[in-house]
């Protein structure tokens, strides 16, 4: 064997056991992949390919094409894109100004750590225990709407539909928005280095040229996508709307449920597909923007 | 106070809680002149930098610039341009954008024209006219840094200032980039006060060093001054390497190791002390009958450091051109002695 041969040989040996060496570092992600397979991609392939089929079994554009034409699914849905865009901005507004807020105080101090492990709890606070909690507090025999009607009974809590109308579920996901944008939103405020203020105030920068040029300008794609993860929150959410609207059908996720376990004959499992396949179509679009967003954010955070 | 002082910072005070950060600090800077400010963390250096930017509220003390009184001034009416330890470009700006920033401000504007090419001429001293389109995640920490020189020298400002500007960086960045900073600084005359904690720095820089401790200026003078003639036994100590040695003092001179030399201000006038000696002053001859036995021996070049036990246990650490100690090896034995410098002597 010459030189050369030896050394191409070495070389081939070398590659071979760094091949096998690589394979078995992914054996590490295999759970986590398998996870996502049989969670994620088959129910999302199943969702997509089942859209396109009649209740008969046979292919068809039927239910993609026409659902949405549909009041009965066009309001519904039109109602989660309402309720997503504005529980997304007032609990988004209102969890940034406290992540603000908690970010000026000591980094280590007791309050700050208070929020934070409250915000963690909160954000997750959704479901059924959400919805017991306003309905022992706001519902017909909550404790607030008896107050109210004890004291004063022309105030709009003595009376507590709104709660179990779009506005009241608006309110309630607001609650779990809240804590989710603080949470999300908090590493952001705390990117801002003190030495962009200080380098702004010696180069002649008022406060207000500060956060109009500096401040605002960082956060602000931070916000947004922290306001599109808000959005996805809200408008993938069922438990909650289904435990405070059990018989109605005012959001594109009720819709879903009516359309596989309905016992009046509206079951259809292509049209609940159908259903699905469109609220993916959303929250891909929405994720998409967010990984622009992120990927244009994490260039700064150094 | 110099009557020629431009920045003049008077009896200035501030304490952290029980931390006295300045004690009553006194610092006069000439026009045009970069004066650095050194020591251990905790001296103050910082802080007074920062209240000479107006970043720093004090508890006693006024600072003025040019004769007048600017101690209560907001730090956006001090005209004064900052570069930091850490990179402060704004990360949403390019670096012509964050060179323009201060020239929009209502203090400094200027027309989009005169922005673009203040920008482009400050770009170009600082070599950046080619990244004048570059974000700051484009660039390497050098080239941050230097794009924060050139935005704070974009306003004209009064005084320069620079807050331990190389720390962040790799050694031989942190070489060149200071001499860069030397030459645009005498270049464009600017009054600059410098803080690090390098005596490297501090020394390769300024045209005067002041060495801090405890909130207060223990010396400040030329480097080659506060190297050769240190007042006091901690500038001694922190600015260089020294070597303490027995020494006994009588009217102005001391005996070192058998040599008279004589002694510096601020040392023991009488009786016995430690005399503090740079590597560089002693002078090391192959001996059999010598004093002393060489431990280790480092080349570094032009110089050789020794390290040498003297006959007493002492061990000292001695740097002689290389050319010298060609014949000198492990474990042979020397005689050391000292040049007729003025020496520091410590009261023990």
């Amino acid at each position: 064997m010459t030189n050369s041969q030896i050394a191409r040989a070495g070389s081939h040996t070398g590659t071979g056991s760094r091949f096998w060496r690589n394979k078995r570092d992914y054996l590490g992600v295999l759970p986590f992949l398998l996870l996502a397979g049989l969670f994620l991609i088959w129910p999302t392939i199943n969702v997509v390919y089942g859209a396109f089929f009649s209740d008969e079994g046979k292919f068809s554009f039927d239910y993609v094409l026409n659902t949405i034409k549909d009041d009965a699914f066009k309001i519904p849905f039109i109602h989660s894109l309402q309720i997503s865009v504005w529980s997304s901005l007032v609990g988004g507004l209102i969890g940034a100004l406290f992540a603000w807020a908690i970010s000026t105080g000591k980094p280590d101090g007791i309050s700050r750590r208070f929020v934070l492990a409250a915000g963690g709890v909160l954000a997750q606070f959704g479901g059924v225990m959400l919805a017991f909690a306003f309905f022992a507090t706001f519902g017909f025999n909550g404790f607030v709407t008896s107050l109210a009607l004890k004291y004063s009974e022309t105030n709009f809590l003595a009376s507590p539909n709104w709660l179990y109308e779009l506005f009241g579920l608006g309110v309630v996901y607001t609650f779990f928005q809240i804590p989710l944008m603080f949470i999300v939103f908090l590493p952001a405020v705390e990117n801002l280095k003190p030495q962009w203020r200080e380098a702004s105030e010696g180069l002649g920068g008022s406060s207000k040229d500060y956060w109009f040029r500096i401040g605002f300008p960082v956060l602000f794609p931070s916000f947004l996508g922290g306001l599109l993860l808000l959005f996805v929150n809200s408008f993938s959410a069922y438990a909650t709307a289904a435990a405070l609207i059990s018989q109605g059908t005012i959001i594109a996720p009720l819709s879903i449920g009516n359309a596989l376990s309905s016992e009046t004959g509206g079951a259809s499992a292509p049209l609940a597909k159908t259903l699905s396949l469109y609220m993916v179509l959303v929250v891909v679009i929405v994720m998409a923007l967010y990984t622009l967003l992120r990927k244009r954010v994490s260039k700064w955070e150094q | 106070m110099s009557t020629s002082a431009y920045v003049q910072l008077v009896n200035l005070s501030k304490h952290f809680g029980k931390v006295r950060a300045l004690d009553g600090l006194n610092l006069d800077i000439a026009q045009g002149e970069l004066v650095a400010l050194l020591g251990p963390s905790g001296c103050g250096k910082t802080t007074a930098l920062r209240a000479l930017a107006g970043l720093q509220d004090l508890d006693a003390g006024s600072i003025l610039v040019d004769s007048k009184d600017i101690t209560f001034v907001a730090p956006n009416k001090r005209n004064m341009g900052m570069v930091f330890q850490a990179y402060s470009l704004f990360p949403h700006m390019n670096a012509r954008e964050n060179v323009e920033y201060g020239l929009r401000m209502k203090a400094h504007r200027s027309s989009s024209s005169n922005r673009k090419k203040r920008a482009a001429d400050l770009l170009e001293l600082v070599g950046l006219s080619t990244h004048a389109n570059h974000f700051p995640h484009q660039m390497s920490g050098g080239q941050q840094q230097r794009v924060a020189l050139a935005r704070a020298l974009a306003i004209e400002p009064n005084v320069l200032l620079l807050d331990e500007p190389l720390s962040a960086l790799d050694a031989k960045v942190r070489t060149q980039l200071r001499e860069e900073i030397r030459r645009i600084q005498l270049e464009v005359g600017t009054t600059t006060l410098f803080v690090t904690h390098d005596q490297e720095e501090a020394l390769g820089i300024a045209d005067r060093v002041g060495v801090m401790r405890g909130g207060i200026l223990e010396q400040i003078a030329a480097p080659a001054e506060l190297y050769e003639r240190p007042l006091t036994s901690f500038v001694a100590e922190f600015v260089g390497l020294t070597n303490p040695l027995p020494a006994k003092v009588s009217g102005g001179s001391a005996e070192v190791l058998g040599v008279q030399v004589p002694t510096v201000a601020g040392s023991i006038t009488t009786g016995s002390g430690l005399a503090l000696i740079r590597p560089e002053w002693f002078k090391v001859e192959a001996s059999t009958s010598g004093n002393a036995k060489i431990f280790a021996v480092s080349f570094l070049g032009s110089t050789c450091r020794l390290t040498i036990d003297l006959a007493d246990g002492a061990r000292i650490r001695v740097q002689i051109p290389s050319a010298e100690a060609s014949n000198l090896g492990i474990g042979s034995n020397v005689k050391v002695t000292l040049k007729s410098l003025p020496v520091f002597v410590k009261g023990v």
